[in-house]
């Protein structure tokens, strides 16, 4: 042992018998070429992933923007008393008896001061200026004449919304090449356009509107809103949460920590994870049939989307359930039972505090999947419905008809005005903050209360 | 250290415990307990030892019916706890159990608090009138764990953050403060280090003054050390049982002798 210190610095003069450790052989360079080839794939399997990743958010950010920006028209409009209040009392059911027509001269006379008072020249008549708002901007005044009954008679100042077409000339969207066919607008009226632009009261402004409003028909992109239908999807989600949690928690104990092993668990245990992955429209159907043909619940209801939605989402929560259960070490049950608990209080005391988190987990991934799902919504009368008013209450949140999110994307992608794509773009946006949110919370509540052994 | 020191001392006479007659025991179709009887003595430490798989510790399981967890599992035969059939229909194994403390191989404290972990067995069976007396029974108990002076300053910190040794005693804490009658260690010094391990085993000796201890261990050793009596499981056979001192110095079976020489197992 000693000898080889005694000689410190000695080269080796043996030379090794199967070959130098610093030479490679054939056999390990083949290997070694293998891994880093593998490596390779890999690295390039998820560069491919990663770059579609960034193409598609990048043309949804860039496709669905537009939607949260609106073209607004400034204007000052003369309330006259003559026109609104005939009868010059103020009484609100006389008010309300002038339709939405009988504001339109308002706005039309209101447009020809504001022309004058710019000195803008243009050849347009007043219907034809007119034409570059909204259809919407009548029904807001007489909506705001009916709230603000003293207003009468006074000049209040206004932003209306414009047309959806002057919104996509503001937006790059219409082009004066691209109206060549088109009638609801001219080249006249751009120019038009142009100039209260230069002007200063023509602009673009963010919209409120469109993620608290509410739906609007196919005549005016331009006032859609997805904030009714994000209350369906809430409701809905209530629903879900109310009953898929409490149910799929409670199956996922029974299965893992009471029931028997026999022939019949194993068949549940089976069908449990093929229900997972069953086609969402097929719980439509099934919603359909059960819900509103046997059980005559109202259609189009959130209730009813979120009972389907229940059904959908419970197997991803009981198998979640059932993993974090599985995962909790046996050794906290038998020191449970060492002691003297009973198996519920075992269960109840130590394995469900423990797999809380991964129980939280996977009912926020649940009800994400749920708040994304458009298929069974199709069968149960949500998609294609208008959500054109707020339910008011709770009650009606649940019971009166309504839209959900991806219903209302759905239905916004079909229509043929080419402004409802931007909405439905703009939707999508909303809704991926929604899931991408809500997957946050479960990463965070599932890294802040792991506990490890 | 003098193994056979303790081996020398007098066993006294004392009632019996524990009696099991002719227990067997199944997983399934396997026989994996034959024909067992065993009388265990009220304040003695009885040690069970044997090769990996000779169902000691299933044995040890079916003392406090903790094989009922377990769906394949079959228990025949009587095993009576004071007189007491535990395997009688009227019996409720939580009663059991809270009669029947156990300590596991691998030391399990709850991951809640050193307190908690104490306070949890005298507080689901109700021992505890208000926090003064839990507080009480918990002082009680880590002091007849041998832990006291360790955690004291600290009863809130979690359990899980003591060293094996200490989670260890925490255990045996804990087991100790829902007032047992009867303690069954499963190799409670496998996961230890020396140290540790003759701490736990001290503490065994002074647990024996309230307590019958049964303890399951790989280390015969162990077994002098700590045991007034052996048991010696081979194949799901109880081969030999006695006094400690008997067993190591002048066993009957030659299957014992091989064993302990070192010749089996």
């Amino acid at each position: 042992m000693t000898d080889i210190s005694q000689t410190p610095g000695a080269a080796p003069t043996a030379k090794p018998k199967s070959g130098s450790l610093f030479e490679k052989d054939a056999r390990t360079k083949r290997r070694n070429a293998a891994e880093s080839r593998f490596k390779m794939y890999g690295i390039a399997a998820i560069g491919i992933g990663l770059l579609m990743l960034i193409v598609l958010v990048t043309n949804i950010v860039t496709a669905g923007t537009g939607a949260f920006q609106q073209t607004y028209l400034e204007l000052d409009v003369d309330l006259k008393a003559d026109k609104l209040d005939k009868k010059g009392n103020r009484n609100i059911e006389d008010i309300k008896k002038v339709s939405t027509f009988g504001y339109a001269p308002l706005i039309a006379s209101a447009l020809e001061s504001e022309v004058a008072k710019l000195g803008i020249q243009t050849d347009l008549s007043a219907k034809d200026m007119g034409k570059i708002l909204s259809k919407a901007a009548q029904a807001e005044l007489r909506n705001y004449v009916i709230a603000n009954p003293d207003e009468i008679g006074k000049t209040v100042s206004f932003r209306f919304l414009t047309n959806s077409r002057v919104d996509g000339y503001m937006k790059g969207r219409v082009t004066r090449d691209s109206i060549a066919n088109d009638k609801s607008i001219s080249v006249e009226q751009l120019d038009f356009v142009d100039q209260l632009r230069d002007a200063g009261v023509l602009y673009k402004a963010f919209n409120p509107d469109f993620i608290l409003g509410a739906d609007a028909s196919d005549q005016r992109p331009e006032a859609a809103g997805i904030g009714v239908s994000m209350l369906g999807s809430l409701f809905m989600m209530f629903v879900v949460l109310a009953l898929a949690l409490p149910i799929g928690v409670a199956a996922s104990i029974y299965l893992e920590e009471f029931a028997p092993q026999n022939r019949l668990t194993d068949i549940i245990e089976v069908n449990i994870s093929n229900l997972a992955a069953v086609p969402s429209i097929v719980f439509g159907i099934l919603g359909l049939a059960v819900f509103i043909n046997y059980m005559h619940l109202p259609t189009s209801a959130p209730l009813v989307g979120g009972l389907v939605l229940t059904l959908m989402t419970l197997p991803t929560i009981i198998i979640s359930t059932r993993a974090s259960l599985k995962a909790v070490p046996p050794s906290i049950r038998d020191a449970a039972l060492g002691v003297g608990a009973s198996k519920m209080q075992a269960v109840f005391h130590h394995v469900l505090p423990l797999a809380a988190p991964g129980i939280l987990t996977g009912t926020i991934i649940g009800l994400a999947q749920a708040l994304g799902e458009t298929a069974p919504l199709l069968l149960i009368g949500m998609v294609g419905f208008i959500a054109s008013n707020p339910p008011d209450g709770i009650v009606a949140g649940f019971l009166s008809p309504n839209s959900a999110m991806p219903a209302q994307i759905y239905e916004w992608s079909k229509r043929a005005d080419p402004a409802f794509y931007e909405r439905a773009w703009g939707g999508i946006i909303i809704l991926l903050i929604f899931l991408v949110t809500m997957n946050t919370i479960a990463v965070i509540l599932r890294r802040r209360f792991e506990r490890r052994w | 250290m003098n193994d056979m020191s303790r081996v020398e001392r007098t066993v006294d006479s004392k009632d019996i415990k524990i009696a099991a007659k002719n227990v067997q025991v199944y997983y399934g179709d396997t026989h994996a307990i034959k024909d067992v009887d065993v009388e265990i003595e009220d304040k003695t430490v009885t040690a069970f030892i044997g090769p990996s798989g000779c169902g000691k510790s299933t044995f040890l399981r079916c003392l406090n019916r903790m094989n009922d967890t377990i769906d394949i599992c079959r228990v025949k035969g009587d095993i009576l706890l004071d007189g007491e059939d535990i395997y009688d229909k009227r019996v409720d194994p939580v009663q059991l159990r809270a009669k029947v403390g156990m300590v596991f191989q691998k030391p399990n404290p709850f991951p809640k608090s050193i307190y908690d972990n104490v306070a949890y067995g005298p507080r689901i069976h109700g021992l505890a009138k208000n926090k003064a007396e839990l507080d009480e029974i918990v002082e009680k108990s880590l002091r007849r764990g041998a832990i006291w002076d360790e955690v004291k300053d600290r009863l809130d910190a979690p359990g899980t953050g003591l060293s094996g040794g200490q989670q260890q005693r925490l255990c045996i804490a804990r087991a100790v403060a829902t007032a047992p009658e009867v303690l069954l260690m499963d190799e409670p010094c496998s996961a230890l280090d020396p140290i540790a391990t003759a701490q736990v085993e001290e503490l065994i000796d002074e647990l024996r003054e309230r307590y019958s201890v049964v303890i399951v261990t790989h280390s015969m050793q162990q077994a002098a050390r700590v045991s007034q009596k052996t048991a010696f499981f081979h194949l799901g056979n109880l081969v030999e049982f006695g006094e400690t001192g008997q067993i190591f110095t002048n066993p009957v079976d030659p299957r014992t002798e091989s064993y302990i020489t070192g010749r089996i197992g």
